[in-house]
């Protein structure tokens, strides 16, 4: 099928397009050059052209996000919408069931989705989740820092057999790249402690610093498409940014393998804490901002929260329960043998609370404060800050100065006293978001190639929003912004037109990415490490090894990505 | 006469999941199994298969082919009302998923045997959470164990020696002599037999002992009474203790808290004591999951409409709301007017009441082995047996899936099979969709 659009405004970061009226031509699944009598001609009106969203940290599938559906049916109540004619039921808010989370990614003119956070004993499960999440383009980042096996490697020193290991793991879980969280923190969890970047984890003379810079360069040596991408040590703790920034030091000197940074640091907003306790609670956006500022092997995404009842879930065990502790509701908790944890609770960020207030505030004063939009994503690590639904209205907080001063009218005063909003001007321009939210992510995803722009070649995901760029002031009518980036008038999905008018036309299958390194980086340890890791399953795993990876009946919709360093 | 070991093949039958068992396959039939317990064995084996499609006419079942079995199938569901489907413990993922898609279709009321068993921890986490981990961290780090109102000895025969007990792990080295294992029960069963220690309890007063470790936990030993349901003050102290001052500490819940009084406020309760013994060490619940795959029956419906069992189609969208839409409640009520029961036995568990129901509306038993559903059935559709004769995933009761292997080929039709034809001669006596 081919498909000319013509007469949009077209923002194009990648291709350093800023709002041209241009025509964009789709053949088959790809964008092209140009098509003569096309199948299907889209008037676009004059409207906003955009690559499709690639969303590259939220969670969608799997283990924890089902144990929050599990958990929290009131939750569930609220996104009721009856099947269609095309669609399933769906139902949700916060931990939406899987066709609600398609459809409304799509509808949002979102294409591309990355499930963050995947313990490996529990692929499968995300694989399956991810077969009835239609339509988006898929990819899960897999838990290794808590890891024993990479725990042991990162004390020994021994990153060959580190990278054979990493190397397998991607195979076996069907991963895209490698995720950390709360290195060693979560491992210390299994006996209820929890660690900061130089303690030593409990059990292991080694400490989380190690473990980063093993897995950081092991990443590199094995040439990934993605970096690293860590959720530091000291999550929402008063006085973090240190860690964070910390963090971001241990891995200066090591050089990336290609065109990107060498860490993504994720949901920085919850990193970027001052003061010593709740009550001196203060923003250390601009510490954190002036660091990604100064530095190139850095890029971060927002987690950005906005006031709603939503669920906090992560693989960070002890952070859950201390939250729980403060909160005292619901808590699920659920340790992963030899590889990770995680939690859940529901949190109800009120901008009545002066540290729910500075939360806020430090989301936007980070995607202010940051200068270059390329390395930040947009995003609210859905739905730790607040559903991905929020988006468009975090879009017209970060476009226009005057909804920030309405909404700061609405907040706690703390954010007056220990935060910097009120204080910031700048008003993010179409460009600075549509870079943010697409060709930012696909650059740091290590997938600018085929994501994140309407270059020709690059797989043909599109969105078309009901907002005419050249006669539209998004500082002042912030409110058409709220209202027309929930819906776009087209989205279009590897050459598919899935969404039409904001009502879902077509259901496709979206692929699932993953990475296999091969190469002599990869294979030159093999048998050493594949001794170990029997080891590890004849003594401590419960499950036996023939069973564990991950078979190809999982992955029907796979793309294998190989890499080959020698 | 060729005989083959299938190694690493997944056992079906409950909630261990057990994945290392060996099947001894000869001419295409399986001759032995090996490591398997007793229970494992037999359903591994194979017995009382259905032979053929049933259907019943003038009380007498007349064996047909599976073409007439589905397309009456399809008309039953397709013209009822309120129809129920109902089981999906004893098989496999795939089939479940596709169990919702029919459900969704005709707006019929899903629900699993977690209705009749485990559905009150489900209620209890839906009010206190969840506090667990996967049973490698007991293995590798529990030194206290206790089984509360489960009978593993008898129902989960290699739980203690695989994940709990007697098993080796990285921080137990010495496995039993590693760990302390209390059983909790109103009778002396064979698990309390191998215990180090036994603590009976009088029928229906676990909620009550709940209350009383707590408030001793929260250093209010003197308001508790000088024995709680049976149980002296100075044992339920000296379990506080215990429980305080291991490293590790888990509790398996088991029926025994599920049915019997207060149901989901035992869940509650116990969730409760979990959650605050985190506060002084680290403790953790794992439900004791019978069928072998009604965990994933939970997480598959939960990822597909929200909700993991007790849901109702009727308005369109998933209506979840237990002691409504729960099974029981809907037979007892009389409001099903055509049933599936797939891969569970109501005809087994569900009181006399709900029976008389089911033996009047049309019902439709999907399942490889004849069970006392048989009975009451109009149609019988029998199934390749999951985990033998197909491949296909399964969670554990700890929630860590593992697929399943398939050993021997069948003539059978798959689960997913039948219910794919159903779905598709549904639509088409529907017009279309």
């Amino acid at each position: 099928m081919t498909i000319l659009i013509k007469n949009g405004v077209v923002f194009d970061p990648a291709q350093g397009i800023d709002g041209e009226k241009m025509d964009i031509a789709i053949d088959g699944d790809k964008f092209v050059e140009d098509v003569s009598s096309p199948d299907e001609v889209i008037d676009a009106g004059g409207r906003m052209v955009v690559p499709g969203g690639v969303e590259l940290h939220t969670h969608i599938a799997g283990g924890k996000v089902n144990a929050g559906r599990i958990m929290r049916p009131e939750d569930g109540r609220k996104g009721r919408i009856p099947r269609g004619k095309l669609t399933r039921a769906c139902s949700g808010f916060s931990v939406l069931n899987t066709f609600a989370t398609a459809y409304t990614y799509a509808r949002m003119g979102y294409t591309t989705t990355f499930e963050a956070a995947m313990p490996p004993l529990l692929a499968r499960h995300t694989h399956e989740e991810f077969e009835d999440t239609p339509i988006t383009d898929k990819g899960a980042l897999v838990l290794l820092d808590n890891n024993w096996m990479t725990i042991e490697y990162a004390k020994s020193g021994d990153l060959d057999k580190l990278a054979a290991y990493v190397s397998w793991m991607s195979e076996a879980s069907k991963a895209y790249g490698i995720k950390i969280v709360n290195p060693g923190g979560t491992e210390a969890w299994g006996w209820g402690k929890n660690c900061s970047i130089n303690d030593p984890v409990p059990g292991f003379d080694v400490t989380p610093k190690e473990i980063i810079k093993a897995l950081a360069q092991v990443n590199e040596d094995l040439g990934l498409p993605h970096s690293i991408h860590i959720h530091c040590n000291d999550l929402g703790h008063p006085g973090n940014f240190e860690t964070t920034i910390e963090t971001y030091e241990a891995v200066k000197d090591i050089k990336p393998s290609s065109d990107r940074q060498v860490m993504h640091a994720t949901h920085t907003q919850f990193h970027s804490y001052g003061g010593s306790n709740w009550g001196d609670f203060e923003s250390k956006a601009d510490e954190i901002a002036k660091y990604i500022n100064k530095n190139d092997h850095i890029t971060i995404d927002l987690g950005v929260v906005m006031f709603c009842d939503t669920t906090t879930m992560t693989a960070d065990g002890p952070m859950e329960y201390s939250l729980h502790t403060l909160s005292r509701r619901k808590w699920s908790n659920h340790d992963v043998e030899l590889e990770t944890g995680s939690g859940i609770i529901p949190v109800a960020y009120s901008p009545k609370i002066g540290v729910n207030a500075i939360q806020w505030a430090i989301g936007l004063e980070l995607a202010l404060l940051i200068t270059d939009p390329w390395k930040m994503a947009l995003t609210t690590d859905h739905p730790n800050g607040c559903p991905f639904t929020f988006y468009p209205e975090i879009i017209a907080l970060l476009m226009s100065k005057a909804k920030r001063e309405s909404m700061l009218e609405t907040v706690s005063e703390a954010v007056g006293k220990r935060a910097l909003i009120a204080t910031i001007d700048r008003e993010l321009t179409w460009s600075d978001i549509i870079t943010m939210t697409r060709a930012g992510p696909a650059k740091i995803l290590g997938m600018s190639d085929t994501k994140g722009s309407l270059k020709v070649g690059a797989d043909a995901d599109l969105a078309i929003y009901d907002i005419m760029p050249e006669s539209f002031d998004p500082t002042k009518d912030y409110k058409t912004i709220e209202d027309k980036l929930m819906r776009t008038v087209y989205t279009i999905k590897g050459g598919e037109i899935v969404v039409r008018d904001g009502e879902i036309t077509a259901t496709p299958h979206g692929r699932t990415f993953w990475v296999n390194p091969a190469g002599k980086k990869a294979e030159a340890a093999r048998d050493g490490m594949l001794e170990d890791l029997e080891r590890m399953f004849r003594d401590y795993y419960t499950v036996s090894m023939a069973n564990y990876p991950v078979q190809d009946e999982y992955i029907p919709h796979g793309v294998e990505i190989r890499t080959e360093v020698n | 006469m060729a005989a083959e070991t299938v190694s690493n093949v997944v056992c079906p039958l409950c909630g261990c999941l057990c994945d290392d068992i060996e099947v001894i396959v000869e001419d295409g039939k399986i001759s032995n199994v090996k490591k398997a317990c007793p229970l494992g064995k037999n359903k591994i084996m194979g017995h009382d298969r259905i032979k053929a499609p049933m259907i019943r006419e003038n009380g007498e079942f007349k064996e047909v082919s599976y073409d007439d079995v589905i397309e009456k199938s399809a008309q039953i569901l397709a013209q009822a009302k309120r129809p129920l489907l109902y089981g999906w413990a004893s098989l496999i993922c795939e089939a479940q998923r596709k169990g919702v898609e029919l459900a969704e279709e005709i707006g019929a009321l899903i629900d699993t045997t977690a209705s009749v068993c485990h559905g009150s921890t489900v209620v209890g986490v839906q009010g206190r959470g969840a506090p667990g981990c996967t049973l490698g961290e007991i293995k590798n780090r529990a030194d206290l164990v206790i089984y509360w109102g489960c009978n593993p000895q008898e129902a989960h025969p290699r739980h203690r020696a695989r994940y709990a007990h007697s098993v080796k792990g990285m921080y137990r080295p010495n496995g039993k002599n590693d760990r302390k294992v209390f059983v909790i029960d109103v009778r002396e069963t064979k698990t309390a037999k191998v215990a180090d220690e036994f603590v009976k309890i009088d029928p229906g007063y676990d909620y009550m002992a709940f209350s009383a470790l707590r408030t001793i936990l929260a250093g209010h030993a003197d308001v508790v009474p000088d024995t709680v349901g049976g149980v002296a003050k100075e044992k339920l102290v000296e379990m506080v203790d215990a429980m305080k001052s291991c490293e590790f500490g888990v509790i398996f819940g088991g029926m025994g808290l599920t049915h019997t009084r207060c149901r989901y406020k035992n869940l509650e309760n116990v969730i409760s004591l979990v959650d605050e013994l985190n506060a002084h060490t680290k403790f953790t619940l794992i439900p004791m999951r019978g069928h072998y795959n009604v965990n994933g029956s939970g997480h598959s419906l939960a990822w597909l409409t929200g909700y993991p069992f007790a849901i109702d189609f009727s308005r369109g969208y998933a209506w979840y709301n237990p002691g409504e839409t729960t099974s029981n409640d809907l037979l007892m009520r009389r409001e099903v007017d055509a049933m599936m029961a797939i891969a569970g036995d109501p005809g087994a568990h569900f009181p006399g009441e709900s029976l008389r129901h089911m033996a009047k509306i049309p019902l439709i038993q999907i399942d490889p082995y004849a069970n006392p559903t048989t009975e009451l059935a109009d149609i019988v559709i029998p199934t390749a047996v999951s985990g033998v004769e197909v491949d296909g995933t399964a969670y554990r009761m700890d929630g860590v899936p593992i697929r399943t292997r398939k050993v021997v080929e069948t003539e059978y039709l798959t689960d997913e099979e039948v219910l794919e034809r159903i779905l598709t001669r549904v639509r088409e006596l529907k017009g279309g969709n």
